[in-house]
């Protein structure tokens, strides 16, 4: 993880405008745009699945019309139970969309605090939260997941925490290079020696000098989470049967892919693109936000 | 003084690593507890109520389940030490025994795998940044945007049908052959696997790369030597990209992690009889003492070789062997 010093940006309070100049320039980066452009399409199919506007259930079995090709009935094809692939698809995606939320959520809420207060506090705060970071980072991130997720019952909640239980020590590690070296900047000495308490000047003054290092970790941190559920659904580790998910449908079609390609090219498709969104987004507020980067563009 | 001092914090890296493999063994032991009932019950499932009470506390003496918990880690820690991993009743084989066995294939499988990344990620990077922003810049970066997001299962399982259907290429389909009694026939098994993490790995070594080569030509000893009239090729092998080496290095070791979690997948769907296979089998068998050792065991080869990469790097920069 690199170890980026960001530039101070003060305590201000973000205005409006700040927000839509930096909205306005990652709209501007290619990636950026293409990114926001496929994520904000898929977040579309996510809220399409919650709101039942799919144009078939995703788990509803119509034997009489299995296997069909894509056509204006079935927009992906239907699988080998007649379900419609592309309302399994688009359920798939809200259950991956879930998943990578909640779980990017947990460990940037943890991760960020864990890093702030390692990096803030020093001394023994730091060396044990360095100590669980290390214990974590030991283990192949996949292997860990895998390893968890056995252990747990199985369903959509385990599997974000143990995917979060993943990514946590990214998180500490990403915050709290940063914030070692805000701390020993003037103004948070400042705000010190004037008697504020010192949590109140984590939070009030140095946290708000790392949201945009927080900003791109999580914006990358969705795409593997997507990832790696979809790799452990494959596996068949993930949240058991019926529930739709793209993994396990690409696992399900490996049998049928020659007589019915569709099958896997849908699920397969739309799992690069959700990945490759979160990364051209990762990689335009990468362009926008990151304090390395002012003054190239 | 120079010499004694990076020789100590040689000494404090390895004290360090110890100590996070004593966290790990924690850390897995404390997973181990969680799963719902004990090892008896979870293994056995259903057939656990059957079980007399007499049997039921010869098993708990067995598995040490009436000791306290430290005395079980110590006990347990005990028996890794003198290389009891356990018992696999499924294989009716030690848990050592299939370790040594399963290690090699992984190894072979990440040593080709890093060896088709390099080959495949230097050269990219090194195009890419040759002319920034420009068509070449493009295709270097598409490449690499392919390789983060395309998922290792997903080329695997498009690999395999469409080679096994297309070409009828499809060595995989056959027993597994070891590198020393069939190496033909081993080497196709092992290209594809290693084709789909090497490409994974490929990408942020490409990145690097480029990265990497941007910044080394900027530098004034470049713009000197090509002053000094050293051919171009020489120019970009020797100046630029020795210099580029450093982080290229670090980020391959990065990898390893990726490779490992990585094999998992592409083992399975490639029937490679490999660590991560090994694994998987134990998790779906709900064999808990093959899951425990293994995990442990590629955590250990994770930290020796996230320890050994730490050691080159100081071994290839000499500012970091300075500071």
């Amino acid at each position: 993880m690199t170890d980026l010093a960001p530039a101070p940006v003060g305590p201000t309070r973000r205005t409006g405008s700040v927000a839509a100049g930096r909205l306005h320039a990652l709209l501007r980066s290619p990636s950026g745009l293409s990114g926001a452009i496929i994520v904000s399409l898929l977040v579309l199919l996510t809220f399409a699945s919650y709101f039942s506007l799919l144009p078939y259930e995703p788990i509803a079995q119509d034997p009489p019309s299995r296997l069909l090709a894509p056509s204006f009935t079935h927009l992906f094809g239907t699988d080998q139970f007649g379900r419609d692939v592309f309302s399994r698809v688009s359920a798939g995606v809200a259950n991956s969309a879930l998943i990578a939320v909640v779980a990017v959520t947990f460990a940037t809420v943890i991760g960020t605090m864990g890093g702030l207060i390692a990096g803030f506090f020093r001394g023994i705060p730091d060396a044990a939260i360095g100590g669980v970071t290390n214990v974590l980072f030991a283990f192949p991130p996949l292997l860990l997941a895998l390893a968890l997720v056995s252990v747990f019952d199985r369903n959509w909640f385990t599997i974000a925490v143990a995917i979060a239980i993943v990514y946590v020590p990214i998180f500490i590690r990403v915050t709290r290079g940063p914030v070692l070296s805000l701390r020993e900047i003037e103004y948070v000495k400042a705000a010190t020696s004037t008697g504020a308490s010192r949590i109140a000047v984590m939070m009030r003054h140095v946290l708000p000098n790392i949201t945009s290092i927080i900003i791109i970790q999580v914006t990358l941190s969705l795409s593997w989470a997507v990832l790696t559920e979809a790799s452990l659904s494959f596996l068949g580790l993930g949240a058991p049967p019926p529930t739709p998910s793209l993994g396990s449908m690409i696992f399900e079609a490996r049998t049928l892919v020659y007589i019915a390609p569709w099958t896997m090219i849908a699920p397969g498709v739309i799992v690069v693109l959700l990945v490759v969104g979160l990364n051209l987004l990762g990689d335009g507020l990468r362009d926008t936000l990151d304090p390395r980067n002012k003054g190239k563009r | 003084m120079l010499k004694t001092f990076s020789h100590n914090s040689v000494v404090h890296r390895i004290g360090a690593a110890a100590l996070t493999l004593f966290g790990v063994a924690i850390f897995v032991f404390i997973m181990l507890r969680a799963i719902p009932g004990n090892q008896i019950t979870a293994g056995l499932g259903t057939e656990a109520a059957a079980l007399t009470p007499a049997q039921k506390l010869a098993l708990e003496q067995y598995y040490g389940l009436d000791q306290p918990l430290v005395v079980q880690f110590f006990s347990w820690l005990g028996n890794l030490f003198t290389g009891n991993l356990g018992f696999s009743s499924r294989a009716q084989q030690s848990v050592l025994d299939l370790t040594v066995a399963a290690l090699p294939v992984t190894f072979e499988l990440a040593i080709f795998s890093i060896i088709l990344a390099l080959l495949i990620g230097i050269p990219l990077g090194m195009l890419s940044a040759s002319k920034p922003d420009s068509p070449r810049d493009a295709l270097g970066q598409i490449v690499g945007l392919a390789g983060l997001s395309i998922p290792a299962f997903l080329l695997a399982t498009a690999l395999l049908s469409g080679l096994a259907s297309s070409l009828g290429f499809n060595p995989n389909g056959q027993a597994f052959a070891p590198l020393f009694s069939d190496p033909l026939l081993n080497l196709q098994q092992m290209l594809l696997p290693s084709l789909v993490l090497g490409f994974g790995i490929a990408a942020p070594i490409m990145r690097t790369t480029r990265t990497a080569v941007l910044e080394v030509r900027s530098n004034d000893f470049i713009r000197t030597a090509r002053a000094k009239g050293v051919p171009p090729r020489r120019l970009q092998l020797k100046h630029v990209l020795g210099n580029a080496l450093v982080p290229i290095v670090t980020m391959t070791g990065l990898q390893f992690g990726y490779l490992l979690g990585g094999a998992v997948v592409v083992e399975q769907i490639f029937s490679l009889p490999g660590i991560g296979r090994q694994v998987l089998l134990g998790i779906q068998q709900k064999e808990y003492a093959l899951v425990q050792s293994t995990v442990l065991v590629i955590a250990l080869t994770f930290v020796i070789v996230n320890l050994l990469t730490d050691l080159t790097y100081r071994l290839i920069d000499p500012r970091v062997r300075a500071s």
